[in-house]
């Protein structure tokens, strides 16, 4: 299953699940719900950290390891 | 007189909180401590209606009750216990209204911990913008909570709130008593037999989270620890499903009162300007290079603009002291207050332009919205080094002063990174070292401009002064990281607001917080030190000082004027109790290329580094007699001649070998007393002297061997 760190820029997907029980509840908190839609929008340099724009009102950003922990669904 | 009630500001980060609060309250505002904690505490008062007057608190942006930082963790320690002394009477809690279902989450969980709350809807222009409309009236009926629409940058709607605040302190609040999610029965009995009758949330999140709850004691948190291994209860497990139950009911909630003009499939997104605004900040090679050229103006006009002021308050405050020399009588009283008390106030003065120009820089790079961008263009590189992005703010701080920098370490969520900037942040050169750099540069560095008279060289040699303890930090930083060799998860999930206009009552706010902190605060340690040394200067064991006159002149007869009266002075100084402890230490000193003078200023400026150039004036200004031309510390010091070489004492080895110690050296009490209150131990702050003297003086050392 792909994860959020395998979108490239400009790309969108559908947040499915999570693989790790802290980190995901941090990111509930902050919107990140099953069915929400993120697009990818920024890489820093080096790639890492990413940023993504959550249901197309605000953008979080976070590292790359942590955005392996968010399993989606490209659309 | 009833009490006056206390009402608390919640919201989410960028939510818009702090301008409400400063429109509520204007400049009837106070920072204070919250009791146990360093955290800053501000509040202020709020007229509700005439002779009606309530207290307003502003608590730090949290996205949900449950603290991932320590930051965090005192909005639950006041939320969640009624005996603190904080605890509020009410809550309003801001949402921003672009962003209206995340905003919901948090009010909802303040909301059933039975805290009578009022919902405060902000940036509804920005929602409308994008298409949403709000019917505030039916959401106010769905929550059952007085919803006021505001606008808390420009303080629009504030009537409105107050009648929700009085209408919500003269009703009963109606709380929620069904749990979010459904949980055993006989959980929550458990836990009220034992900690009495609550709110079933606040009785839950109080078993969830009584290990970062200072009001329960170890015994008590053992028992909250035998009940849910009892009930085989995972405070993680619910808390992730209550949060996904109650954007299910938020979701249901704003889909009946929030219409979406835009909803048309798939509709082109709207390109904000932030997204304009960092397809540049955030460019793999723009953004740095950007970053890097505002650091670079930020030090250029540190050090030239401010000089102008800078000039005006060392001329003033000599032409003063020449001024009362001349009108008072000649006495030891008069000395005591041009020499000691006036040159010490100068030392204090002096400082304001630059602390100024600084904290403007900064509070304007935090208003805008582009120090997270910072944080992430930074986060990869500052990793390798055992930091994190958000370590970019504290070191940045850092360079206006350490203490309110480690304070703002709090948000960092992993303890070892933070324990690294900690200890690292220090190493930036704050504030008080630019009068040493300003003084000590203008002696070896010649004013003139380079790279085709677009830069002052001087104003080069200061940036290389800050990158030089920026590096070393990222160095030490590495070490540690090495060292102390953690597995310890850091994470660095946040948001990147969307740029906005600095509002620029804020910037002043912060400027003069932070000028007014220094007078006062660092001003008072500063006068009192500048007193006590002109006393041990003046005074001496036995009566050496009073024969120092009759022995130079029985030494050299020949001698007469001027040069006589500073044989004389010379002589007295080194007999005073002052000098005494210079020669103690000067055999340690020597190989620094410092003599008993300066091993004066070190000694002193261990308690603050700031004494120094209020020291070395008080040092030479006895040191002879002085005419107007040579009244500035800058040129009696330049006046100053080696007795071994002849030459000018300030040469290039001695000043570099004096910038570099004073570069790396530990001499502030208040960030040592900072460090031992934020990690809570008197291990850290002794690592943090022990490894930065040792640093100075080899660095020192190493330099003015290789200059000298």
């Amino acid at each position: 299953m792909a994860n959020l760190a395998d979108l490239k820029i400009g790309e969108k997907g559908e947040i499915v699940g999570f693989t790790d029980e802290l980190l995901s509840l941090k990111l509930l908190e902050m919107g990140c719900l099953p069915g929400t839609e993120v697009i990818l929008t920024h890489l820093a340099p080096f790639g890492d950290p990413i940023a993504i724009r959550v249901s197309g009102s605000y953008t979080l950003s976070m590292r790359r390891e942590e955005a392996e922990t968010m399993l989606i669904k490209r659309t | 007189m009833a009490k006056t009630p206390k009402i608390a500001l919640i919201g989410n980060p960028n939510a818009g909180k702090s301008s409400l609060f400063n429109s509520l309250t204007g400049l009837n505002q106070k920072t204070g401590n919250f009791p146990g904690v360093t955290m800053e505490k501000l509040t202020g008062i709020w007229e509700l209606e005439p002779k009606r007057p309530v207290e307003i608190l502003d608590l730090p942006g949290i996205y949900s009750i449950y603290p991932k930082s320590i930051d965090e963790e005192l909005v639950i320690n006041i939320l969640a216990d009624p005996s603190h002394p904080d605890f509020p009477d009410m809550a309003i809690v801001v949402a921003d209204a672009s962003n209206l279902k995340r905003n919901l989450l948090l009010f909802s969980q303040v909301r059933d911990l039975g805290i009578p709350t009022v919902l405060a809807l902000n940036m509804i222009d920005v929602a409308e913008n994008e298409g949403y409309v709000i019917n505030s009236i039916k959401l106010a009926r769905e929550l059952n909570v007085e919803v006021a629409e505001v606008n808390a940058k420009r303080g629009i709607g504030l009537n409105g709130l107050k009648l929700a605040v009085v209408k919500t302190l003269a009703n009963r609040f109606a709380s929620n008593d069904a749990l979010p999610l459904p949980i055993a029965e006989d959980l929550i009995q458990d836990v009220q037999a034992e900690f009495g009758e609550a709110e079933p949330y606040r009785s839950l999140l109080w078993l969830m989270e009584h290990d970062r709850m200072k009001m329960f004691s170890k015994q008590q948190c053992e028992k909250f620890d035998g009940i849910q291994n009892k009930h085989k209860f995972s405070a993680k497990k619910y808390q992730s499903e209550e949060t996904v139950k109650r954007y299910e009911q938020i979701t249901e909630v704003v889909d009946r009162c929030v219409i979406n003009l835009n909803r048309k499939w798939d509709a082109a997104p709207v390109r904000t300007w932030t997204d304009r605004l960092d397809k540049f900040f955030l460019h793999p090679v723009g953004g740095y290079v950007f970053f890097l050229a505002i650091l670079f103006v930020m030090f250029q006009a540190v050090f030239t603009w401010a000089t102008y002021p800078m000039d005006l308050i060392d001329g003033g405050v000599a032409a003063l002291n020449d001024w009362l020399k001349g009108v008072l009588p000649e006495s030891a009283l008069t000395a005591l207050l041009t020499d000691g008390l006036i040159a010490g106030i100068g030392g204090v003065l002096i400082f304001i332009p630059q602390i100024a120009f600084l904290f403007l820089f900064i509070s304007l790079l935090e208003e805008t919205g582009y120090m997270s961008r910072v944080m992430f263009i930074m986060d990869k590189l500052m990793r390798r080094f055992g930091l994190n992005g958000k370590s970019v703010v504290p070191l940045i701080s850092g360079v206006a002063c350490a203490v309110p920098a480690i304070m703002s370490t709090r948000s960092i969520g992993s303890w070892k990174d933070r324990l690294i900037t900690i200890l690292v942040t220090p190493l930036m050169s704050c504030s008080a070292r630019l009068p040493i750099y300003t003084v000590l540069i203008a002696l070896v560095v010649p004013e003139k401009n380079t790279l085709f008279g677009l830069f002052n060289l001087q104003g080069v040699a200061l940036f290389g002064l800050y990158l030089l303890g920026f590096f070393m930090a990222l160095v030490s930083a590495w070490v540690m990281k090495v060292i102390l060799q953690a597995k310890e998860k850091s994470y660095f999930i946040m948001e990147l607001p969307t740029y906005k206009g600095p509002r620029f009552k804020h910037v002043a706010l912060t400027i003069w917080n932070s000028v007014n902190a220094f007078v006062f605060e660092a001003g008072k340690i500063i006068v009192a030190i500048s007193i006590v040394l002109w006393v041990l200067a003046s005074y001496g064991p036995g009566d050496k000082i009073a024969q120092s006159e009759a022995r130079v002149r029985q030494e050299n007869p020949t001698l007469q004027g001027v040069e006589l009266a500073n044989k004389i002075s010379a002589q007295k100084l080194e007999n005073s109790y002052a000098g005494h402890f210079g020669h103690f230490v000067e055999p340690v000193i020597r190989p620094l290329g410092y003599d008993w003078k300066i091993g004066i200023a070190l000694i002193t400026s261990f308690a603050a580094r700031e004494v120094f150039v209020g020291t070395m004036s008080t040092i030479y200004s006895m040191g002879g007699e002085v005419d107007d031309e040579n009244a500035t510390i800058k040129n009696r010091m330049r006046a100053e001649i080696n007795p071994a070489t002849g030459k000018p004492m300030y040469d290039a080895a001695l000043g570099f070998s004096l910038l570099i110690f004073y570069a790396f050296a530990m001499q502030c009490m208040s960030t040592l007393a900072t460090t031992y209150r934020e990690t809570k131990s008197w291990k850290y702050p002794l690592i943090q002297f022990g490894y930065m003297t040792a640093l100075a003086y080899l660095s020192a050392f190493a330099v003015y061997q290789l200059l000298s």
